[in-house]
């Protein structure tokens, strides 16, 4: 019995109009979908690939000077003042952290709920979101002063029998997204288990040194995969609460404090919506291009970006929802502090910034309704990068209410140092060398999966039917 | 010194078609073998029923790690921010914003990350574990074909532990179910 091609099965069973979209585009089997994934890491590395990931590591050395420039001189060199005592690196932390939410989205939420679709992504969102979640690591460690006692954070005996504050926000911080950090790496790292065994049987030499000790011997026996796939559903189960939680707690970094226009309980599912919504931004910015370069469209179909624009309409119209509500209350509470700095906000001294956010973020992922606009790439990429641009301004909006306190005798104004806006531009760097490294050596999508998903893997449909 | 005989590991045979593997493997089990494993590219739906195998213990292993993230998320909070005695290593009375030094509210979050990072652990490590994962060695690995094992062939091993096994006869019925590419593998 020989196995047949997408486009044959196809030609016998595909109903137009009712049947979806296959979720493997043009004429495959198991073998071609190895073929043309893993070509991505055994072809001849491309000069394009040489200089983009040249133009990253200069970037990541610009983020290396402005960190030495900070150590030695300390946080002096960037824009903080009295009233505002948190600044770039609090919305850079905010920013990158929510980017990674998207991945454990895409890898957890929706293995749970069986969304067959995002075996063609996940890999690609969970790469994006540790590296995601490495920048956004970075900023509270250099930002704490004096980074090499950065260690105080974590509960380690000591001779002074200190201890960290356990009622903290803060410190719950630490503990979310090391816990996150930890988790998305290993959740990562073991769906890629059978894509380096199948890189490792492909290569020689010295690569095949390499891919057989990170793949651990993987031979895809079904005793092994048993315990796997348990694994990888309990794995599931666990991101999912667990993404909700960082976010959650990443909201309690403002919502537990008394400043007018933070002290709010929607802050928590405000967050964790403009995360995924963020995220998805992002996701989708990088693979509109590296899905045309890789020559992978067979895989990364229309269907795919339709989906991932519907998700972004979805949670864009609850980051909207939220901004209007927080209008709302604001007005309803009675509070003339929260009335005046939402008033401030939108026509103070940064009004600037939050008619961005709310352009960007309200406006933009509305064109989803239609479907010209969920078909069309240029309009995608243009739309995810006004997402990105807008949700790193809905942090600036909300760090910056400090410039507004109840007491109006200590109102400041804060201004971003080239510093501050260099080892941001820096952190871009860290993420794309990372991504570029990992486009290039690891494998990119979940090779095993895609063909757990293909017509051809389920065995009780009858190979023979219409042959 | 004489040269031991080789030991058998058992006879491999492939498919192209992971229909064709799950009738053979309960052709197997119908026949009564036990100790026999199938190596498939990804996981084939429906095949540990056709394999007869009995679900994994992982579950277990996950709901420990877990309650034991529990115990030190509470522990640990309790401990360093509620304790303070003559002791080499003790904690530290903070008293924060009135709260009790045991207050519950403030301590779920820590309590809930530290017990998703143990399960998370429990998971991964106990999938290594009942896996015997790293293993760099295997005899399948010597089969010439076993290398499109992670690419679009699928597999089949009657082990020579089992107890019906029978060089001949193993052949043979892996012949008689459609397999390819039989081979007796030393171990």
């Amino acid at each position: 019995m020989t196995i047949k091609r997408t486009d044959e099965l196809l030609k016998e069973n595909f109903r137009p109009g009712i049947d979806l979209e296959p979720l493997v585009q043009g004429s495959h089997d198991f073998h071609s979908i190895t073929e043309m994934v893993c070509a991505v890491n055994e072809r001849k590395t491309p000069k394009a690939w040489y200089v983009a990931f040249f133009a990253a590591l200069c970037v990541l050395g610009l983020l290396g000077a402005m960190i030495a420039y900070l150590v030695y001189f300390g946080t002096g060199v960037w824009g903080l003042n009295n009233p505002v005592n948190w600044g770039f690196a609090i919305v850079n932390f905010v920013f990158w952290v929510g980017i990674g939410h998207a991945g454990t989205l895409i890898s957890a939420v929706l293995f749970l709920f069986r969304q067959n679709w995002r075996t063609a992504i996940n890999r690609w969102a969970e790469a994006m979101t540790i590296f995601a979640v490495m920048c956004a690591g970075l900023f509270p460690g250099i930002h704490v002063g004096r980074p090499w006692l950065a260690y105080w954070m974590f509960p380690i005996p000591n001779q002074m029998d200190l201890w960290p504050q356990f009622k903290s926000p803060l410190l719950w911080d630490v503990f979310a997204v090391s816990t996150y950090a930890t988790v998305s790496f290993l959740f990562w790292y073991m769906g890629m288990i059978p894509d380096l065994a199948t890189l490792r049987d492909r290569a020689k030499g010295f690569p095949r040194l390499m891919y057989g000790i990170f793949s651990m011997g993987w031979r895809g026996a079904t005793r092994h995969w048993q315990s796997y796939e348990r694994a990888y559903m309990i794995l599931a189960a666990l991101a999912t609460p667990l993404v909700l939680s960082v976010h959650t707690i990443v909201s309690y970094d403002f919502a537990v404090s008394i400043v007018p226009g933070w002290h709010t309980t929607i802050f928590p599912p405000y967050f964790v919506a403009g995360a995924v919504f963020s995220g998805f931004g992002m996701v989708m910015t990088l693979l509109v291009p590296f899905r045309k370069m890789l020559q992978l469209e067979d895989l990364v179909t229309k269907r795919h970006l339709d989906n991932m624009c519907k998700i972004m309409l979805a949670t864009g119209s609850i980051v909207g929802y939220a901004y209007c509500i927080e209008l709302f209350i604001a007005w309803y509470s009675g509070s003339g502090f929260e009335r005046g700095t939402f008033w401030l906000r939108a026509t103070g001294q940064s009004a600037f910034a939050y008619w961005t956010m709310f352009l960007c973020n309200v406006i933009t992922p509305q064109i989803f309704w239609f479907k010209k606009c969920r078909n069309s790439l240029p309009i995608m990429f243009v739309a995810s990068i006004f997402v990105n641009i807008g949700m790193w301004f809905e942090r600036y909006v909300i760090v910056l209410t400090l410039e507004n306190d109840y007491l109006p005798s200590s109102w400041g104004k804060y201004t971003p140092t080239a510093i501050d806006i260099l080892t941001l531009v820096g952190s871009f760097g860290l993420f794309f060398t990372f991504f570029l490294l990992f486009v290039r050596f690891l494998p990119i999508f979940a090779i095993s999966e895609i063909k757990g998903i293909m017509p051809q893997a389920d065995p009780h449909r009858d190979v023979k039917k219409g042959a | 010194m004489a040269e031991q005989p080789a030991k058998i590991y058992g006879t491999i045979g492939s498919f192209e078609t992971p229909k064709e593997l799950i009738h053979a493997s309960e052709v197997l089990r119908d026949a009564g073998y036990t100790r026999f494993e199938t190596f498939t590219p990804f996981p084939v739906h429906g095949i540990e029923k056709a394999m007869g195998l009995k679900d994994t213990k992982l579950p277990w292993i996950v709901l420990a790690m877990a309650i034991g993230g529990l115990i030190a998320g509470i522990g640990l909070q309790c401990f360093t921010n509620g304790i303070e005695m003559d002791w080499y290593l003790t904690g530290y009375r903070y008293l924060i914003s009135g709260k009790s030094q045991t207050y519950i509210p403030t301590m779920v979050p820590v309590v809930f990350e530290l017990t998703v990072l143990l399960s998370a652990f429990g998971a991964i490590f106990g999938m290594f574990a009942l896996n015997k994962l790293p293993m760099f060695y295997h005899p399948t690995f010597k089969h010439k074909l076993f290398e499109r094992v992670t690419d679009d062939r699928f597999f089949i091993a009657i082990e020579a532990m089992d107890t019906r096994y029978n060089s001949e006869l193993a052949r043979e019925i892996l012949e008689k179910v459609g397999a390819e590419h039989i081979e007796e593998l030393e171990d």
